[in-house]
């Protein structure tokens, strides 16, 4: 299992999606699609089932978090699989609409 | 954790969208992810650590930040105004430099000390033949995306420096990806060694919003350029905002920036007459005034559209005084004001500003200017209203202190300002046997009309009190600024010698 931190790309193993970590706290692990996500640079394993009831989609661009905020990770490629992390859905990061300053 | 991503995640999701667009062409995301992916490859392959940009708004400058980004070394964009012997100072000070020059400075980077000099179109167009991916390693979050020397105004100027994981939480709070329409362009017109420059690439290529470049600003090339693009954002610094604005009540004919939805200002403090001329001659458009500074990686406050229309409109002099602030922080961003004991001010006291946040790096290669808890000391003073709004009262270092009494010289050039013949006004510290130090204001009058000095100094105390009167009054024909707005006031002082 990878350890979890910032910086590190994870890929699904049951989709296209790929996700940034943005911030997280120790011995998290992190799931697509019911899956453990895997390092974006490994050789998508073979034979792993998707949850079905997990395949609840990411979308590029978002930011999803846990309950308390302390995990974040970036969805940087969208993919039909659900994020979780030890089990539990992530949710979206409400962002506030800025008008652009640069 | 890296800024390259967002470049990729663009080209990968909208590749045949127009990224750029500048006298030399038209060039999409997908193309510009391909020339920063070549550019990567060479700029690995050279040996060098650092990549270097001496040159105005082109291509480049997206595709070396970006190239610089996948191959992991920190981008440093030149200013191309210095003198040759400050810009060689500065190249030792980052050997062995990849450095992409304009065809006009090509003979000014040195190459002492391993540095390769490659010049600008020829390195674009080596890199159009190379079109194969390039793998993007695991950069650590904490390695450096950004060196910018400071302008140093005294002395050896200090290297700023910006790591992924800070310009990446500046994008990520502040930009929603893909939220612009395909029709959206915004002008920049920021020089690429302003730090505004290189977050207005970030951000634009971040939103999928087309980036119109404008080399050399003059309002009457901003105002054609924006027509014809049908430019929708733009950011200006103040003088710029002052210019256009002038330009277009004196020619009627000049293009009307008819398509402009959104314009952003900062980089300098604006006067409060132009924010209100700018309202009243675009009401359709949404005005943000941004504060940051290079060690914030860009905006930490701003004051958005809905604050501008409120304090435009409002009777309330506390709502109407806001048109002179620069908002509220980002989310994200903390805010305080500290006294020179270090306590935490209170509402409309004045102090230091200090910052806090994720996007906050405070640091020089020379020295990390956080303080405990990782505040950053920006040297601005200013105050907080009870609403939280920020407003800021020139350079910690520009405050005049008269007698043991501590003055801002932008409360003084508010009041000079508010005559109706006063373009602009500069206050300053000068020399004073009796007082250690006292006021000087240098004054520009409206052409053709002459204004007596005690009669605004009259203003000054019926407005404030005796100890802000300015002591000695300077009319001149213009006042000192640098290319990016920034009002020289070292230079002001010594028309007082």
């Amino acid at each position: 299992m990878t350890q979890i931190r910032p910086g590190l790309k994870l890929k699904s193993a049951v989709c296209t999606a790929e996700v940034m970590v943005i911030k997280a706290p120790a011995g998290v692990e992190l799931s697509c699609g019911g899956a453990a996500l895997i390092d974006a640079k490994a050789a998508a394993p073979a034979g792993v089932a998707a949850d079905e009831a997990q395949m609840t989609g990411c979308e590029i661009g978002k930011r999803y978090v846990n309950a308390d905020q302390s995990l974040e990770v970036l969805c940087v490629k969208p993919g039909k699989g659900g994020l979780a992390a030890n089990g539990t859905v992530l949710t979206l990061k409400d962002a506030k609409k800025l008008p652009s300053s640069d | 954790m890296n800024i390259s991503m967002f470049l990729q995640m663009a080209a990968e999701t909208l590749p045949n969208r127009i990224a750029l667009v500048n006298p030399d062409g038209r060039h999409s995301y997908g193309d510009l992810y391909a020339a920063a992916q070549a550019a990567a490859r060479l700029i690995s392959s050279s040996g060098c650590e650092y990549v270097a940009l001496l040159d105005t708004s082109s291509e480049a400058v997206a595709v070396a930040l970006m190239g610089a980004a996948l191959a992991g070394k920190p981008y440093v964009p030149l200013n191309y105004r210095l003198t040759d012997a400050e810009l060689g100072s500065l190249a030792e000070r980052i050997t062995p430099a990849f450095a992409i020059v304009g065809e006009a400075h090509l003979s000014r980077f040195p190459t002492s000390g391993g540095s390769k000099v490659y010049a600008r179109r020829a390195f674009l167009e080596t890199l159009r033949a190379d079109t194969e991916p390039y793998e993007n390693p695991d950069v650590d979050p904490s390695a450096v995306a950004v060196q910018l020397f400071t302008s140093g105004t005294t002395g050896k100027p200090k290297a700023a420096i910006l790591r992924h994981e800070h310009l990446v939480s500046y994008i990520l709070g502040s930009v929603e990806f893909m939220s612009a329409e395909e029709e959206e362009a915004t002008l920049v017109t920021v020089p690429p060694y302003h730090i505004a420059g290189i977050s207005a690439v970030m951000s634009s290529i971040y939103a999928c919003r087309r980036i119109v470049q404008l080399p050399d600003f003059t309002p009457k090339d901003w105002l054609q350029l924006a027509h014809d693009e049908q430019v929708t954002n733009a950011f200006v610094v103040p003088t710029m905002l002052s210019r256009i604005i002038d330009d277009l009540k004196r020619d009627a004919s000049l293009p009307k920036p008819t398509a402009i939805r959104a314009i952003a200002y900062g980089g300098g403090k604006m006067p409060v007459q132009v924010v209100q001329t700018a309202l009243d001659l675009f009401p359709e458009v949404n005005f943000t005034n941004a504060y940051g500074l290079t060690e914030t990686s860009s905006t930490i406050a701003l004051l958005d559209p809905d604050d501008h229309r409120a304090a435009h409109g409002s009777d309330e002099p506390h709502v109407r005084k806001r048109l002179g602030s620069v908002g509220r922080p980002l989310p994200g961003v903390e805010i305080e004001i500290r006294d020179d004991e270090g306590r935490v001010c209170g509402p409309n006291e004045a102090g230091e500003v200090y910052v806090r946040g994720p996007q906050v790096s405070g640091e020089y290669l020379e020295r990390n200017a956080l303080v405990a808890d990782g505040w950053f000391p920006t040297r601005d003073s200013g105050f907080m209203d009870e609403d939280g709004y920020l407003f800021l009262a020139g350079r910690a270092d520009d405050v005049i202190v008269r007698g043991g009494e501590n003055i801002s010289p932008a409360e003084i050039e508010d009041v000079l300002l508010s005559h109706g013949d006063v373009l602009d006004a500069a206050v300053v510290a000068i020399p004073s046997v009796e007082w250690g130090e006292t006021v000087g204001a240098a004054i520009v009058t409206s052409p053709g009309t002459a204004i007596d000095a005690s009669m605004l100094q009259a203003m000054v105390k019926n407005a404030l009190r005796s100890s802000r009167v300015p002591e000695k009054i300077l009319f001149v024909d213009a006042l000192p600024y640098n290319e990016t707005g920034k009002l020289l006031r070292r230079v002001v002082k010594t028309l007082f010698v």
